[in-house]
């Protein structure tokens, strides 16, 4: 499929010196079955995918683990430390997931406030510089707190990945301005994640100018994810292609967009 | 001497063998050691090693794989 972005001839995305074919990222959790899983990360067309490092279940009660459907010769898979509340959890489970031995890349996440699930942003810069240290290329969880950014910036972080909205929460970009102005000051790829609920979300978000999203639940919990995942494929070439093209000013008067000249009397 | 020691596998006491290596304790319980991340006593251990680690009373062993997850 030729996407308006092949048109406006766009530089790919590239993190950590490895080049990805897709902005969008899709997490594989909360999924009904894994086949509803595989098809809707095919859909999404999405080149990095993320997953979690949990304890194997002894008891076989659950199904076999994910990379019997999901293969990563095909994806780029991208670990996260979700559910991890201090830097010291953090740096076990990025360790670990490193061990699996796919990539160094990890996406990291330390989370201050289970109502919320909002970022800490102290441990997240605490377990940056331990892990950026050890050789990973950190995708650090953050919030949209642009002096934050800068210091896991100067922390070595690979990318930066301010949240749109709450974790699960499908409230859309809360703060463009804070998004947008992230973006104009970091030198490293900005990933928008969580919080987009929809298509007009995720182009919206892209609108921005950010490198990417990264998202879950916007499609695992929606009605039909196969088709949400399509819908944000659309979505997210559809924004960044508009952020590309440069959109029009806007007004608060009216201008007819047909002549003036030539009206009969 | 006991047949058996006690160790501790993803939170669950188990009895494994006396000097049992941490390859051993994986194939006994069924799994590929490609498959899954051993850590043992919070340490990560490199897969070439785990038919050198030995497993001692009391050892916390933690399995870990991936699981979906956002």
């Amino acid at each position: 499929m030729t996407t308006a972005v092949d048109v406006v001839r766009d530089t790919p995305l590239t993190i950590g010196g490895r080049t990805f074919h897709s902005r969008l990222m899709v997490g594989t959790g909360k999924y009904r079955d894994n086949e509803t899983m595989m098809r809707a990360v095919e859909a999404s067309g999405a080149a990095i995918v993320t997953v979690a490092v949990r304890r194997v279940d002894l008891d076989r009660t659950k199904d076999a683990g994910l990379l019997h459907h999901l293969d990563p010769k095909r994806f780029f898979l991208l670990a996260n430390t979700a559910g991890c509340y201090t830097a010291e959890d953090a740096i076990r489970y990025a360790r670990l997931a490193r061990e699996a031995g796919f990539n160094d890349f990890v996406k990291l996440e330390v989370i201050g406030d289970e109502e919320t699930l909002l970022p800490d942003v102290q441990g997240l810069l605490e377990a940056a510089k331990v892990l950026v240290k050890e050789g990973c290329k950190v995708l650090a969880y953050t919030n949209e707190d642009l002096v934050t950014a800068l210091r896991l910036e100067d922390a070595g972080c690979a990318a930066v990945m301010p949240l749109a909205s709450p974790i699960g929460s499908g409230l859309g970009l809360l703060n463009p301005f804070s998004v947008r102005t992230i973006k104009r000051r970091l030198r490293v790829p900005v990933i928008v994640d969580a919080g987009v609920g929809t298509a007009s979300d995720a182009c919206v978000t892209m609108e921005q100018g950010v490198d990417g999203i990264l998202m879950n639940t916007a499609i695992a919990g929606a009605q039909d994810p196969v088709a949400m995942a399509h819908a944000m494929r659309l979505a997210v070439d559809a924004g960044r292609a508009a952020f590309l093209a440069g959109r029009m000013p806007r007004r608060e008067v009216a201008m007819p967009s047909s002549p003036l000249e030539g009206m009969l009397d | 001497m006991k047949d058996t020691i006690e160790v501790v596998v993803n939170g669950e006491p188990r009895a494994v063998a006396p000097d049992a290596t941490l390859l051993q304790l994986v194939t006994e319980l069924k799994l590929d050691p490609r498959a899954v991340v051993v850590e043992h006593n919070r340490q990560v251990v490199r897969r070439p090693a785990l038919g050198e680690v030995r497993v001692a009373p009391g050892d916390a062993i933690e399995l870990v794989h991936f699981v979906g997850g956002g």
